[in-house]
């Protein structure tokens, strides 16, 4: 019985509670991950399509002129590796978002918010669990290209890993803010027509700006302030071993303001989630 | 043990008043609590509390507002107006501490069935904090009593009904809480299954002096010592010890009270503003 009382006058929480909290998190969503099997394998067939196929059968139509962070002319397959890799973790983003709606859905959700640390840093594990998560898919994809000679420097591949930490943490944000709107596990393919591709093709991932703006100046501006641009610039500067300022800056700022959205969406007093409790009784 | 053995217990079993905490303080309590979507109203100033080491039945059919007030108490939703309090912690002003002392069983299922019994459990103690070593006793613990040991490396998908509600069960328990939520905890289960869960909990009150709030619109589940609240429309309509609110409608059984409360309330509802 004394157990039942110990913790009586203990309040707030200890920085072991919320690291067990986090690593407790990490390590279900990685389970997940590993119960999924066609979820791996799908996210790495998906970049490898592009590459493979789609790459090869446009590097003749595209030149590619010389530009940061290149130093030589380089093959239209190395070219789109940045841009694959941004895309996995875009995919990664937005199926973390349709996990959350389905645990809503499912009420495994419920099971995340009644813990007693506070809300804000629930999400926050959840976020960076889905990053991880991201971080392993894109590694495979690197290994797999570079016996396809996409080899950046040795030290790009550590260099790029905090471009991608930031990159995944935004895009999970993004798809974390998403799922606090989505009602319905429906409703998720709207987000793969109007996020997913969207984003996607109006960037830099597949041609270069410069070549965008050759062929028209409005999508140009659209590339520019698309924040999947910037994801994609981040990583392909960090793997060359080079920050691109402005990529950073835009790539923080949007993770800030996507997480601030996300845990406004879920603060129970003033949220999004304001139907009928989960499963749609009343 | 038997649900009327464990009654009988609940005489000899003392109850430990926690330090720093006013005498008499209830376990939940909720004082003037309205909730609505949109125009419609879910609920409407609702006042009870539940005593700690108490069996409550919260008693109303289906659409009465049950859910919607578990929503509330387990912050799922934010309190538009009223209070909620948790061994006197206030949920809206001190969620972390108000939480902890809560233990709940959510009508749906909200258990990975992909995952292992005790990974799921061990996933619960990581959301409370509880350091692995720490968890992986305590779930070995629940285990055994919940007579589930044997399958603590099964996946969750290959249990029974029964077992799951079991499991849902210990699990809410993990971290020890001093009121234990249950929603339904009954629904979809077979009749031996819905005495063993009711028995289990039952004897939660009284060997571990936990507060439970059952929610429940099967009349069988509710006996004579139990404190019953009558949920019907949003509106409680009856507080109270079962015989008391058994009496004061002046029927014999709780089927007849609730019946005779609930027509009542529709005249007056009529005729209220």
């Amino acid at each position: 019985m004394s157990s039942l009382t110990a913790r009586q006058n203990q309040s707030g929480f200890s920085l072991p509670e919320y690291l067990t909290c986090l690593n407790g998190i990490v390590w279900r969503e990685a389970l997940r991950f590993l119960h999924q099997r066609e979820r791996f394998v799908s996210a790495l067939v998906r970049p490898l399509v592009w590459l493979f196929i789609f790459a090869a059968g446009f590097r003749q139509v595209l030149g590619i002129s010389i530009i940061p962070p290149y130093e030589t002319y380089i093959p239209y397959e190395v070219y789109i590796a940045p841009g694959l890799m941004a895309m996995i973790q875009l995919f990664n983003g937005m199926q973390s978002s349709l996990s959350m709606v389905y645990d809503r859905e499912m009420g495994n959700m419920r099971t995340l918010l009644v813990s007693p640390l506070p809300r804000w840093y629930l999400l926050f594990c959840k976020l960076l669990a889905g990053t991880a998560v991201s971080l392993l898919q894109v590694y495979a994809f690197l290994l797999i290209a570079w016996f396809w000679d996409i080899a950046p420097p040795p030290i790009g591949y550590l260099t790029v890993l905090p471009g991608l930490i930031l990159s995944g943490l935004m895009l999970g944000a993004l798809g974390m803010l998403i799922s606090s709107g989505i009602k319905q596990l429906e409703n998720f393919a709207g987000v793969m027509n109007f996020v997913i591709f969207p984003m996607f093709f109006a960037s830099s991932a597949l041609y270069p700006l410069w070549r965008v703006q050759e062929g028209s100046p409005m999508l140009y501006y659209v590339c520019l302030f698309n924040p999947f641009t910037h994801a994609v610039e981040l990583i392909r500067f960090a793997l060359y071993g080079q920050i691109n300022w402005l990529s950073l800056a835009v790539v923080a700022s949007c993770t800030a303001a996507f997480m601030i959205g996300a845990i406004y969406a879920y603060d129970p007093s003033r949220g999004l989630i304001r139907r009928g409790p989960a499963g749609g009784e009343a | 043990m038997t649900a009327t053995d464990a009654q009988a217990a609940a005489q000899i079993v003392p109850e430990i008043p926690p330090r720093n905490e006013p005498a008499g303080t209830s376990a939940l309590s909720i004082d003037g609590v309205s909730h609505s979507y949109g125009p419609r109203r879910a609920l409407i100033d609702i006042n009870f509390t539940v005593a700690p080491a108490s069996f409550t039945a919260l008693l109303g059919l289906n659409g009465a507002g049950k859910s919607t007030l578990f929503s509330l108490v387990t912050r799922l939703f934010g309190i538009q107006s009223g209070r909620i309090s948790i061994f006197g912690h206030d949920i809206g002003r001190a969620p972390g501490e108000a939480l902890r002392q809560l233990g709940v069983v959510f009508q749906p299922r909200t258990l990975d069935l992909d995952l292992s019994v005790t990974q799921n459990l061990l996933y619960h103690a990581a959301l409370h904090g509880i350091a692995r070593r720490e968890a992986r006793l305590r779930s070995d613990e629940v285990l055994t009593r919940i007579g589930l040991a044997d399958r603590a490396g099964s996946k969750v998908r290959d249990l029974s009904g029964g077992q799951m509600r079991r499991l849902e069960i210990a699990r809410a328990l993990l971290h020890r809480p001093r009121l234990l939520l249950l929603d339904e905890a009954t629904v979809g289960l077979d009749v031996k299954a819905r005495a063993d869960i009711l028995a289990h909990v039952r004897q939660l009150v009284t060997e571990q002096g936990i507060g439970v709030l059952w929610a429940t619109h099967l009349f069988d589940e509710i006996i004579a010592s139990d404190d019953l609240v009558v949920l019907h429309q949003g509106r409680v309509l009856a507080h109270g010890p079962v015989g008391r609110v058994i009496a004061d409608a002046g029927a014999q059984d709780v089927n007849t009270a609730f019946m005779r409360l609930t027509g009542t309330a529709a005249a007056s509802g009529s005729a209220a503003p």
